[in-house]
């Protein structure tokens, strides 16, 4: 069990708030806080991780206490057994692919390293730099680094947000596969819809530095209970104005499809909104492409 | 060549020795001045900062002449680096790598700072997360990725210290043997109208410089590649 309470003010260039979050998450458990940029995502996962003090806060994990600001307890970040997979993947240049895992281990474990190495299936380039890795590359070798540490909790700061959207689905079912071979707790970040459909058993749901919501992602974000057969989610790229109807662009994965609606329905509906399309009572054709 | 005299020997040793000394000096103390500048949040930091660039702007005679003053024997300071220390500082080579050092501060510290300020942010963060401590982060991963700004830096305080005039002169007082460097013998060659020597002086200084950047710019340039290989 993982029970983390923080308090903090947080300041951005726009405006100053405060962050407040207390969330438990059972032991092996995969979740997902979800929110726009700025609202305190990373600085959570930097004050899990011990990067960033703060005014009041208390984490424990199972048995160890990280953090209890009213009993002076503070472990340093090298303290508290994390995995941590930065936005910008944090390789170290200097080192090869190996070198940059084996940095992570306590003591040299040949074995581990070799596991590591093969479950990421990176061992094709092991000796190579982390500057002539491609986008992809570079993630699988960051999550094996943080993999590396045998980490308790395993923190993801938006680690898919820079690939491409073919590799990103691709190290997903990867990461999936990770952490239940290596009874991973995590903790993802991230504002990527179909992301947290696939991965995580639960979602919190940040705004302005606080929890709204949280639950099952259907839960989440399905506001009403549709019977429909076919559900996609995408998010809105434009609404024009044809006549008296409009068409709504949507974006699912990599597809665009257009979709007729009237005024009343477009009301609610910006440029930019995620959203879930459904259809209710009709069979759609299936029909395989070559 | 009949005027390459024991004096003209000793002038460069001294010069390359000087600023050998310097710069190894430098290193030493520049790294870590470097880091504390890029990382602290200290508010007495702007004014160290200030007081390290001041010999750019200064001419070389002021810090001279505030040197003289400063570590001459009837101060409080000189008095006690002379009577405790047993250092002598003026018109000492001693005294000119102290001076030497403080006049080409500035050209170690700002490529180091900025190399320092360079490296993204994130991976000490990294480093910290994997359980390293400050001191293993600071050898293990910052040193190694700032390696051509230190090169950069050595560079620069070796040839500053070569280029030096004013300082040296007031300091050392050009005492053959002693403290007298190339710069101020190719001034005294001239001036006594013994032209060859001056130009032998200055092919010499020339070559000699024009080598060691040439091979520092070229392990500099091994040193990117290599972490691209």
């Amino acid at each position: 069990m993982i029970e983390i309470k923080v308090k903090k003010e947080l300041s951005s260039v726009k405006e100053t708030f405060k962050l407040d979050v207390d969330i438990t998450i059972k032991n092996r458990e995969f979740i997902t806080i979800f929110g726009k940029s700025g609202v305190g995502k990373t600085s959570l996962l930097k004050i899990i991780a011990g990067l960033i003090q703060v005014d009041y806060g208390f984490i424990k994990i199972n048995d160890q206490i990280w953090l209890d600001t009213e009993k002076n307890i503070n472990l340093p970040p090298q303290k508290r057994k994390i995995g941590f997979v930065f936005q910008d993947f944090a390789l170290f240049p200097n080192m090869t692919v190996e070198q940059n895992i084996a940095f992570a281990m306590a003591k040299k474990d040949k074995n581990f390293l070799k596991k590591v190495l093969e479950v990421t299936e990176i061992e094709n380039i092991k000796h190579k730099k982390p500057d002539t890795l491609s986008g992809g590359q570079k993630q699988k070798v960051a999550l094996a680094r943080a993999i590396a540490r045998k980490p308790t909790l395993l923190l993801l700061d938006e680690p898919f947000s820079s690939l491409d959207l073919e590799t990103r689905q691709k190290l997903q079912e990867e990461l999936k596969k990770i952490h239940d071979e290596f009874n991973l707790t995590t903790i993802l970040v991230s504002h990527d819809f179909s992301e947290i459909f696939r991965l995580s058993d639960r979602v919190f749901l940040l705004e302005k530095g606080k929890i709204k919501k949280h639950g099952k992602p259907e839960d989440i974000f399905i506001q009403e209970k549709l019977s429909g057969k076919v559900k996609l989610t995408g998010q809105i790229l434009n609404i024009e104005k044809e006549d008296i109807m409009y068409i709504i662009t949507v974006l699912i994965g990599n597809n665009v499809i257009k979709i007729v609606a009237v005024e009343e329905e477009i009301k609610e509906l910006n440029i930019g909104d995620n959203v879930i399309i459904a259809t209710k009572g009709f069979n759609p054709f299936v029909l395989r492409t070559m | 060549m009949f005027f390459v005299d024991t004096e003209f020997i000793q002038t460069l040793t001294i010069t390359f020795k000087l600023a050998t000394l310097t710069t190894l000096i430098l290193v030493i103390i520049g790294v870590p001045i470097g880091y504390f500048l890029a990382y602290s949040k200290h508010k007495l930091k702007p004014i160290l900062e200030t007081l390290i660039a001041m010999p750019i702007v200064l001419p070389s005679t002021v810090i001279g002449f505030y040197f003289l003053i400063v570590f001459s024997p009837d101060t409080i300071i000189g008095g006690f680096f002379e009577k405790v220390l047993d250092l002598k500082l003026i018109f000492t080579f001693e005294g000119l790598v102290v001076a030497s050092v403080i006049y080409s501060l500035p050209f170690m510290v700002h490529p180091v700072q900025s190399g320092f300020l360079s490296v993204p942010k994130s991976l000490i963060e990294a480093s910290l997360t994997l359980g390293k401590s400050r001191i293993e982060t600071f050898f293990r991963v910052l040193i190694p990725n700032i390696k051509p700004s230190i090169l950069t830096g050595i560079v620069l305080s070796f040839a500053h210290t070569i280029g030096e005039f004013g300082v040296v002169l007031m300091v050392g007082g050009s005492i053959p043997g002693e403290t007298k460097v190339a710069s101020i013998a190719i001034y005294e060659e001239v001036e006594a109208l013994n032209y060859d020597k001056a130009h032998l002086y200055s092919i010499i200084l020339f070559i000699i410089s024009f080598l060691i950047l040439l091979s520092l710019f070229y392990i500099n340039k091994k040193i990117v590649r290599a972490d691209k290989l």
